[in-house]
């Protein structure tokens, strides 16, 4: 699926508004107070501010950079390297039953 | 009234790999319930992706397949949303450079209906772009909760995205087989529906003529080429009612069922799109240099679309027998080897293919690598027919020989008295007595009654036993009824 756009687009122009950290609250499944919101609003604010100031610079000719580091992907051959340890990772898991991990129903 | 259907489809091939995409744990189908399931698969805290090269070799396989561009430097994005079979919370996949740019597909369009003739059409590749496989949810009983099996997550995937240059349901499936060809053909992915290793995605709208593109809804995982065409079909139908009825089409994610052949919208999750990708800093770019480029092009076999154009070309076949005969490997080894042994008759052989072979597996349910009959033993068969040996018939009795005893072609023409008699001094003796046998039938023909002609060949056939070569009992009695 080709997603629309990256949602971080809408804020450069703008200062974050209280719906918008709601939203983006609810998206990382957050659950925030008021207060809590209005905090995180001045904070991005401050940091979209920065991002504004960054923005302003010419950059012109210059490759975008996706990584800090100037390095290449190094590749993994194609072998299995890991046995079952399904005994133990479930040993701490909440719910476990038939092999399966059990988390609350999921509707779709 | 009508109506422009535009298709653009989304398929996931997963690639053949015996190693996820980012991690070693095992990708085979059908193992125990989390057993695959590694700490990356897992998402447990500090671990990191490592890139399987063996994935990338085979999306380079498809780029090099299709003529697409193969991206020097391509970069994995973070595609975030939250669900139990995505432990991390979000998808590792591309965005903005996917390995694969434009390419294209031609296909051989089969119309589904009517007299139409198979034509054959471009189909325009967008991108192709590497990224993992979630988990499976399962929703059984197990107390009101849903199970989670992580033995498929981190499953590397291909998503082969087009342009949405199809417009009807045929030239969809002719799409989607035509790649589920390729695919398996150069060997990056096994194909398996059923498993799920080939699912497709169909973006379907309608539209008047020269209007703008309507709204479209996407048909999720149809795992059947026939379930697509049904699909579409109804999906079409649908948004033309709709429209039609004054309604307007609304953008969504729809289901198809096959029991009932209709379509039907999931709930829409709120934000379900607002994915948030970006650059996934656990991941350097992956640069792919013009030198490997041209090692996977060595490891090429010839490509499915190579050959159609030799088999139409040199061979003298149609275009959609050479679609036909290239629709697998196995299709294609099978007809080159039967090929060997009749070199000037490739059309015998696409007839005894396409036809006779073909109606006997379908009707035991047998794919071309199970065929009882070898590929050598139907060569040295139809040399019997080119060479003269036996007739059509007579190769039919061998066929049905071969495939219920198997046995060798010459042993059965000799057990079963196939062969026919083209000697000439024997097959004149026979219509010599014909005729003298009929002497009223002889004047008859003679005085103009030119369907007798039938009745002669029959007798004489009869008297041989049907081994008279029977082009050659037509010469001898066209000859002597002309006195």
């Amino acid at each position: 699926m080709i997603p629309y756009q990256p949602c971080l687009n809408i804020v450069f122009a703008m200062s974050l508004t209280t719906q918008d950290v709601e939203k983006v609250a609810r998206l990382a499944r957050l659950a925030m107070t008021p207060s809590e919101i209005e905090t995180a609003r001045k904070q991005l604010n401050g940091i979209f501010g920065l991002i504004a100031e960054m923005q302003a610079v010419d950059t012109d000719g210059v490759e975008p950079m996706s990584h800090s580091q100037d390095l290449a992907q190094r590749l993994r051959e194609d072998k299995v390297t890991e046995s079952n340890q399904r005994e133990a990772f479930q040993a701490i898991a909440p719910q476990v039953e038939q092999g399966l991990f059990l988390v609350p129903k999921v509707i779709e | 009234m009508t109506w422009e259907i535009v298709i653009g489809l989304e398929v996931h091939a997963q690639l053949s790999t015996h190693s996820k995409i980012f991690c070693g744990a095992s990708t085979e189908f059908g193992a125990e319930p989390n057993t695959q399931a590694d700490a990356v698969s897992l998402a447990l805290p500090g671990v990191l992706p490592v890139l399987n090269k063996g994935a990338v070799e085979r999306a380079i396989k498809f780029g090099l397949a299709t003529g697409s561009h193969i991206a020097p430097r391509s970069v994995f994005a973070r595609k975030n949303y939250f669900y139990p079979d995505l432990p991390k919370g979000y998808q590792i996949s591309q965005f903005e450079l996917p390995v694969v740019g434009q390419g294209a597909l031609t296909i051989q369009v089969a119309p589904l209906s009517g007299n139409a003739k198979p034509y054959e059409k471009t189909v325009r590749i967008t991108r192709a772009h590497l990224e993992e496989d979630a988990g499976k949810s399962l929703h059984g009983d197990f107390h009101g909760m849903t199970g989670i099996d992580l033995n498929r997550a981190g499953t590397p995937l291909l998503e082969i995205v087009s342009e949405p240059d199809m417009c009807s349901a045929a030239e969809a499936v002719a799409y989607a087989k035509a790649l589920h060809t390729l695919v398996r053909w150069i060997g990056i992915c096994d194909g398996n529906m059923q498993e799920g290793s080939f699912r497709c995605d169909v973006n379907v709208s309608v539209r008047k003529p020269g209007e703008p593109l309507g709204t479209r809804r996407e048909i999720k995982n149809l795992n059947s080429f026939k379930f697509m065409q049904q699909a579409i079909d109804y999906e079409v139908q649908w948004q033309v009612d709709t429209i039609e009825n004054g309604g307007t089409v609304q953008q969504a994610t729809i289901l198809f069922n096959p029991d009932t052949g209709e379509t039907r919208a999931m709930r829409s999750k709120e934000d379900a799109h607002d994915y948030r990708y970006f650059p996934d800093p656990d991941l350097l770019p992956l640069e792919i240099s013009p030198e490997w480029i041209e090692q996977m092009r060595a490891t090429l076999p010839e490509l499915p679309q190579t050959k159609q154009a030799r088999y139409v070309n040199e061979l003298g076949l149609s275009a959609y027998d050479a679609s036909l005969l290239t629709a697998s490997r196995e299709m294609a080894d099978f007809f080159e080897t039967v090929l060997a042994a009749v070199p000037n008759d490739a059309k015998i052989c696409a007839n005894w293919i396409m036809g006779e072979l073909n109606a006997q597996l379908n009707r035991d349910g047998l794919d071309m690598t199970q065929c009882p009959i070898s590929a050598q033993q139907l060569g040295s068969m139809l040399a019997r027919i080119v060479d003269g040996t036996i007739s059509n018939a007579g190769a039919k009795e061998v066929f049905r020989t071969m495939w219920a005893e198997g046995g060798e072609v010459d042993a059965i023409i000799e057990a079963k008295g196939l062969k026919q008699v083209s000697d000439a001094g024997a097959i004149e003796k026979i219509v010599d007595e014909i005729m003298s046998a009929n002497t009223d039938k002889v004047t008859e023909y003679r005085g103009g009654k030119d369907k007798l002609f039938g009745f002669f060949v029959g007798q004489a056939m009869k008297a041989s036993k049907g081994q008279a070569n029977p082009a050659q009992l037509n010469e001898i009695l066209k000859a002597k009824l002309a006195g």
